[in-house]
C-alpha cells in the first residue's frame, strides 16, 4: 500500500531544487572559507600558533555555516504552499522529514565536509590530522543536521526566524562540537580518537532517531 | 448505522480560531457525485473549514466519517481520500510545468493517468512543458494546478476558489474536470463567494458568521 515513492520525490526534489539554486547553496562554503581566512590572517601565518587552534576553529565555522542554511530549509515550502500540501497529504510527515533532513546533510554537511580540505589548508593544520577532523565532521553535520530540523520546524512559520533560530541551535552543537574537536585533538597528542568519534556517532544517531518525528510533531502543531 | 457510501458524513463541524468558534456549526453529508458549494462572507471561515477537514487547523466535529468508518481520530484515511487544492499552488518556480506535475502526483504517491502532454494540452498550457513555473502567469499557474487535479483519482477533492485568476476559457477547464470527477463517483466541496461561474448541479452550505 504505501511506498517509498513520496520520500525519494521529495529528497529528488530537494536535491534538484538546490542544483537550479546553486549560488544559494555554495553561499555557506563561501562564508566557511572566507570566516577562516579572516582567522588566519588575525593569528598570523605562524605555524606554530595555527596548529593547535585549527580544528577548533574548522569545527565552529563549519557550524556556523550549517546555520547559515538552516532558515532556507522550510521557508520557501511555506511561502508557496509545498508544506500545506505535505501536511495535507497521505504520506507519513515522519517519512518526509527524514527526506528532508537527508537532502539537507547531503548539501551542506557532505558539501562542507567535503570543503574542510581548503579550510584545513588555510589554517596550516598538519596533513596526519586531515583524515580524523573529515571523518569527525561527516558524523558531527549528520547530527547537527537533525539539530537544525527541528529548530528550523519550530520557527517555520515566523517571519524573522533568524535569531530565534540560533539560540535554539547554538546550545544543542555544543556537544557535538566539544567531541567533533576533541577527537582531532586527541590525535593531535598522539592518543586514539576512538572515543570521541564513538560518542559523537552515539550522538549523531541519538538526534536521528529523536529529531525527524519532533520536527513532525512541530510542524503539526505549529499548524493549529 | 450510518450510510456506508457516503465519502463524507460529518455533523456538528465547527472550527475554532483562539478558542473561539468561527461559525455556527455545519452538517455535511456527500455520497457519489455530490459537490457542495461552501458559501459565506470574508472571513466567516470557509477557507479554514476545508483546511481543517484535512487536519490543517483544529476541527471540532460530533462525528466524522469516511465510507462509514469514524475518521475523527484517523484524519490521515480522510487525507489519503483528499486532493487538496489551495489559494497557495505548491508549484516550484525552478522546476518546468511538466517536472511540477510529476512531481505533485509523486509526492502524492498517484499514478499519472494518460499522457502528460494531452493532460496539460487540456488546462491550456499546450506549448508550455518546459517553461519554469515562475514565468507563468497568474493564471496560467493555476491552470498548471489544474492540470495535477485533473489527474488524480482521489474520491474527495477540496477546491478552495477554483475559479479565483482564471478566465472564461480556465473556468470551463475547470467545469469539465469537476463534471468527470463528479461522473467517477467522486465528490467535491468548494468555496465560493458569489455565484458560481458553472452549470453544474450543486447544493449550498452557508456559513454564518457567529462574529
Amino acid at each position: 500500500m504505501s511506498t517509498l515513492r513520496p520520500y525519494r520525490a521529495l529528497l529528488g526534489r530537494d536535491l534538484r531544487l538546490a542544483w537550479r539554486r546553486r549560488a544559494d547553496v555554495l553561499m555557506p562554503l563561501a562564508f566557511a572559507v572566507l570566516v577562516v581566512l579572516l582567522f588566519a590572517i588575525a593569528i598570523g601565518g605562524v605555524e606554530e600558533r595555527l596548529a593547535p587552534m585549527a580544528a577548533p576553529i574548522i569545527w565552529v565555522t563549519v557550524l556556523l555555516s550549517g546555520f547559515l542554511s538552516l532558515d532556507g530549509m522550510f521557508r520557501g515550502d511555506v511561502d508557496d504552499g509545498a508544506l500545506d500540501q505535505l501536511l495535507a497529504g497521505s504520506s507519513s510527515l515522519v517519512g518526509l522529514m527524514y527526506a528532508k533532513a537527508l537532502a539537507h546533510w547531503l548539501l551542506y554537511g557532505v558539501g562542507l565536509t567535503l570543503a574542510a580540505p581548503i579550510l584545513a589548508l588555510l589554517l596550516n593544520l598538519p596533513v596526519e590530522l586531515l583524515p580524523v577532523m573529515l571523518t569527525s565532521l561527516a558524523l558531527g553535520t549528520l547530527g547537527a543536521t537533525q539539530v537544525g530540523l527541528i529548530a528550523a520546524a519550530l520557527t517555520a512559520r515566523l517571519r524573522r526566524s533568524g535569531i530565534l533560530l540560533a539560540l535554539i541551535v547554538m546550545p544543542l552543537f555544543l556537544p557535538l562540537l566539544i567531541f567533533g574537536s576533541g577527537s582531532v585533538e586527541a590525535v593531535r597528542f598522539g592518543d586514539s580518537p576512538r572515543g570521541a568519534l564513538l560518542l559523537l556517532a552515539a550522538q549523531s544517531v541519538f538526534l536521528l532517531t529523536l529529531a525527524p518525528p519532533a520536527a513532525a510533531l512541530a510542524l503539526r502543531i505549529g499548524d493549529e | 448505522m450510518h450510510d456506508s457510501g457516503l465519502l463524507l458524513d460529518a455533523e456538528g463541524l465547527q472550527c475554532l480560531r483562539h478558542d473561539e468558534a468561527l461559525f455556527a456549526p455545519v452538517a455535511i453529508r456527500l455520497g457519489a457525485g455530490d459537490l457542495l458549494v461552501v458559501e459565506g462572507r470574508n472571513g466567516a471561515g470557509k477557507t479554514t473549514l476545508l483546511r481543517a477537514l484535512l487536519g490543517l487547523g483544529r476541527l471540532q466535529a460530533d462525528r466524522l466519517c469516511h465510507r462509514g468508518r469514524d475518521v475523527l481520530e484517523q484524519r490521515e484515511v480522510l487525507r489519503a481520500a483528499c486532493n487538496w487544492l489551495g489559494h497557495l499552488l505548491a508549484l516550484k518556480g525552478e522546476l518546468s510545468v511538466l517536472e511540477n506535475l510529476r512531481l505533485a502526483l509523486a509526492l502524492a504517491d498517484e499514478d499519472l493517468h494518460g499522457d502528460p502532454e494531452a493532460l496539460l494540452e487540456r488546462v491550456g498550457l499546450a506549448g508550455y512543458e518546459d517553461t519554469p513555473a515562475r514565468s507563468l502567469s497568474a493564471g496560467q499557474r493555476k491552470r498548471a494546478a489544474l492540470a495535477r487535479l485533473a489527474a488524480s483519482r482521489r474520491p474527495l477533492w477540496l477546491l478552495d476558489e477554483p475559479f479565483a485568476n482564471l478566465d472564461r476559457q480556465g473556468m470551463d477547464v475547470v467545469e469539465s474536470i469537476l463534471a468527470e470527477h463528479l461522473a467517477r463517483g467522486g465528490a467535491a466541496i468548494l468555496t465560493s463567494h458569489g455565484v458560481l461561474p458553472i452549470r453544474l448541479q450543486a447544493r449550498q452550505l452557508r456559513l454564518e458568521a457567529l462574529h
